[in-house]
């Protein structure tokens, strides 16, 4: 169809099975939690297995609706735009998400911790706990028999270094592939969507050993205070999201071995690059407010 | 607003890709079509504020005396916090969005949001999200109690078991509310009819646009801050527990930074309602329409950096106190802005005044009202003296029942013919106003007085000097609680029958949507109208 009459797509199951999918992940995850800490059985694993299989039926049905409608041709250049916008609020709304923990991160670094140690206008609150001193990282929690604090930190020189190489050159890789897509040098474009995808699942790996050598050797763990809660929650949800954005960059591949996007249009890709440029970014702010300040 | 001159050749459409609606249950739950998503949204909404209200009148009920009547008073605590949850997240929220899903494609000339599909998915999770909410009221230890704020440690350390269901409830919610405004912000973004500029757009898809950026950046705290809670309670971190190193206070900080936003929210599509309605009836042009559109931006960019003015009395540096405190007031003056311009554009209008007409002048003036209330706590020092006493309570309904709710109520009205094809019934809308606007008063303005004289707010017993104030309260909501029964026969009565709507519905209605026919075509636009 042409620019100059509108496109609007077909009515679709997918919506509605993707709302029952997040209810039935929702109830179950709130129903294993809950039951979890209760010490008590529930049939909350058997609702969130339940809600994993139907988000993931729904996830390759509804693409696959899409990539057909696409090869039909169905989809004009204002779909388009609407979702390199839709993909943009998208990422948008992850960089909020994320700032929300590096705030808290900021907020207990400035105000709290300090406070709890004495120093500033609120240093009142070291009548809690007396003679607890304020330091950063925070290995000496305030009730160390509640919350026993780490032995010692992640060296930001070793892995996190080179998880920093590996990611920033990932970041480079997905654009050299993104230019081999541009000229339609379809080898190159493999060779480095390939390439992308090692250094991510290498960064991984690397994430892997280091949170293994937290938990054994440093007693670095999430109810190590407030420093283990931090550290683990936002370098958690950026594994997390890496994780997410590697299986989206090897769908891209597996896509290119079976010869999709044509040099001019192949938002799929731009838009998983995107997210990767974006995880990229987050791991250098992660990186210097999380490893070495 | 600038004058659109509309030429429509196509509204007949003969393509075959252009069908009706489809037959049964299926038209509902497959849909890709704006209108029925909006009507989903709208009626999703009036069942909430139905069941909210319910709720408020079980805390109306027990308040009508002093002492303990009806409710234990945990249960009162769970009715405070899941009346304002469901009215935030299900009544006023789900509103705005499934008015912005009828209206907005209509008045800039596109066919349909721009991520049909997706719209279908924002609207469905909402069910699914309120019945995990509404069912934590069946588990043991009852439903939320620890207030629609839900502050740490009450609602981690010592909160019900439920409050699991309410993290993963809020969740989806925040999910829906996210993929929603990224469809309005790519609708207003990408779909505009050629000609259509962004200082052409009617003022309710202004307000809307502003309000999409809003939510997109504020409903992702929300999760983060939800997820925090989620850890805290079941996997030993210590983000609001000092004894780990973390704050309580830091809690508050981050709800507040969604939450201040998250009332704007709330009001700002409001405004861009009454921009609509209240040059319609008084036959102007809106007065400074581009300073409007400033005025919104203005008070949504302010909303980042105000949120600590909510916990003034929590224990925070100097600086923040004077920072917060200046920062809020600067907010009154495009408020005072736009209600200017309202009143400017009343000014020798020859007005009349139909049933929107009389919702959207009670906004204005009681929304002022709540805005002038709410000034009054933005100074640091007396707030100490209003915090969480029934000024407080007094103040936001004054903004958001008879301002943001009116607001609804007035556009319902507003857009009613245009969406059933059907003429109002004057009379019993007129009806209708009256009573909400008696009930309104009744039940929120003895609120101020029983506030300043020190009555704690989310109690369910209180000193006996309260009294008469209190049961004066609780008559009002009952008023104007039942009154909404005539809203919605009337609502039910224009869609079944009415005399027949013209296009142009209102004498003085201008813009894209009063151009097609009423009830408006399935698919509104099949090719772009010319907006000159």
């Amino acid at each position: 169809m042409s620019g100059s009459t509108y496109y609007v797509p077909e009515q679709s199951k997918w919506p509605i099975l993707a709302s029952i999918a997040l209810g039935l992940l929702a109830y179950g995850a709130a129903m294993t939690l809950t039951s979890m800490s209760a010490d008590r059985d529930s049939i909350g694993p058997w609702v969130l297995g339940t809600g994993f299989l139907v988000i993931f039926y729904v996830i390759f049905g509804w693409f696959k609706d899409q990539i057909r409608e696409e090869a039909e041709g169905l989809h004009s250049d204002q779909l388009d735009g609407s979702y390199r916008q839709g993909m943009l609020w998208f990422i948008f709304s992850e960089v909020m998400f994320f700032a929300a923990f590096f705030g808290a991160l900021f907020y207990v670094r400035t105000f709290s911790v300090p406070w709890l140690g004495g120093e500033g206008e609120k240093g009142v609150a070291n009548m809690l706990w007396e003679g607890f001193t304020a330091t950063w990282p925070l290995l000496q929690t305030p009730d160390m028999k509640q919350f026993p604090g780490a032995q010692n930190i992640i060296d930001p020189w070793h892995l996190p270094l080179v998880n920093t190489i590996l990611l920033i050159s990932s970041s480079v890789t997905v654009t050299f592939a993104h230019h081999a897509l541009k000229e339609n040098k379809r080898r190159a474009l493999e060779a480095w969507l390939a390439a992308t995808i090692l250094l991510a699942v290498v960064f991984l790996y690397f994430q892997a050993v280091e949170y293994h050598e937290a938990y054994t050797e440093l007693g670095l763990t999430l109810q190590a205070g407030i420093y283990g809660a931090t550290f683990f929650m936002l370098t958690g949800f950026h594994g997390f999201h890496v994780m997410l954005g590697t299986t989206m960059l090897f769908v891209m591949l597996l896509r290119c071995f079976d010869g999709a996007f044509s040099p001019e249009k192949h938002f799929a890709f731009e838009a998983v690059s995107w997210y990767w440029h974006f995880v990229d970014v987050v791991w250098v702010g992660l990186f210097i407010f999380v490893y070495i300040l | 607003m600038a004058t659109v001159d509309v030429d429509l050749p196509h509204v007949k459409d003969d393509d075959p890709h252009h069908h009706g609606p489809a037959k049964g249950l299926g038209r509902w739950l497959f849909t890709t079509n704006h209108k029925d998503i909006g009507s989903m949204y709208l009626i999703f909404s009036l069942c909430m504020f139905m069941i909210g209200g319910i709720m408020a009148l079980i805390i109306r009920a027990e308040l009508f005396q002093p002492g303990l009547q009806l409710v234990e008073p945990n249960f009162f605590n769970q009715m405070t916090t899941m009346h304002g949850l469901i009215m935030v997240f299900g009544a006023v929220m789900p509103a705005f969005v499934g008015l912005a899903n009828w209206m907005i494609p209509m008045q800039i000339g596109a066919p349909d949001m721009a991520l049909p599909r997706m719209n279908n998915w924002s609207f469905w999770i909402l069910p699914f999200a309120f019945l995990i909410l509404l069912s934590s009221l069946f588990m043991p230890g009852g439903a939320p109690n620890f207030g629609w704020t839900f502050y740490a440690p009450l609602s981690t350390t010592y909160a019900p078991e439920s409050v699991t269901f309410f993290i993963f409830g809020v969740h989806i919610m925040g999910a829906s509310s996210i993929m929603g405004a990224i469809n309005i912000i790519a609708t207003i973004l990408n779909m505009r009819a050629p000609g259509m500029t962004l200082m052409k757009m009617p003022m309710f898809t202004w307000t809307w646009l502003i309000t999409a950026f809003l939510l997109i950046a504020v409903m992702p705290v929300l999760a983060g801050v939800v997820t925090m809670m989620l850890m805290d309670i079941h996997f030993g971190t210590s983000f609001f527990n000092a004894a780990g190193g973390g704050d309580p206070v830091l809690f508050q900080h981050v709800f507040w930074f969604f939450g201040h936003p998250e009332v704007y929210i709330m009001i700002l599509p409001a405004f861009g309602i009454i921009s609509e309605i209240i040059p319609t009836f008084a036959r102007k042009r809106l007065f400074g329409y581009s300073s409007m559109v400033y005025a919104v931006a203005s008070i949504a960019l302010l909303s980042f950096v105000v949120w600590a003015h909510h916990m003034f009395t929590v224990g925070m540096p100097l600086v923040g106190e004077v920072f917060f405190m200046f920062a809020t007031m600067l907010i009154a003056v495009p408020t005072g802005v736009k209600v200017f311009n309202w009143v400017a554009t009343m000014f020798r209008g020859s007005m009349t005044f139909e049933t929107p007409m009389l919702f959207a002048i009670a906004f204005v003036v009681l929304f002022t009202i709540g805005g002038f209330s709410g000034l009054m706590l933005a100074i640091a020092p007396a707030d100490f003296q209003y915090h969480d006493t029934y000024f407080v309570v007094a103040h936001f309904h004054y903004v958001l029942v008879p301002g943001a709710i009116f607001s609804i109520m007035a556009a319902a009205y507003y857009w009613l013919p245009k969406w059933t094809g059907h003429q109002l019934n004057e009379t019993m809308g007129k009806v209708h106003f009256w009573l909400s606007f008696v009930g309104v008063n009744i039940t929120f303005f003895p609120m101020h007085f029983v506030g300043l004289a020190g009555m704690p707010r989310r109690i369910p017993d209180y000193a006996l000097q309260f009294a008469d104030f209190n049961s004066m309260a609780s008559v009002g909501a009952f008023i104007f609680g039942f009154s909404q029964l005539v809203f919605i026969y009337n609502i039910i009565q224009n869609v079944r029958v009415g005399e027949k709507a013209t296009a142009q519905v209102w004498e003085g209605a201008h813009g894209l949507e009063w151009t097609v026919p009423s009830p408006a075509p399935y698919h509104t636009f099949s090719t772009p109208p010319k907006v000159d």
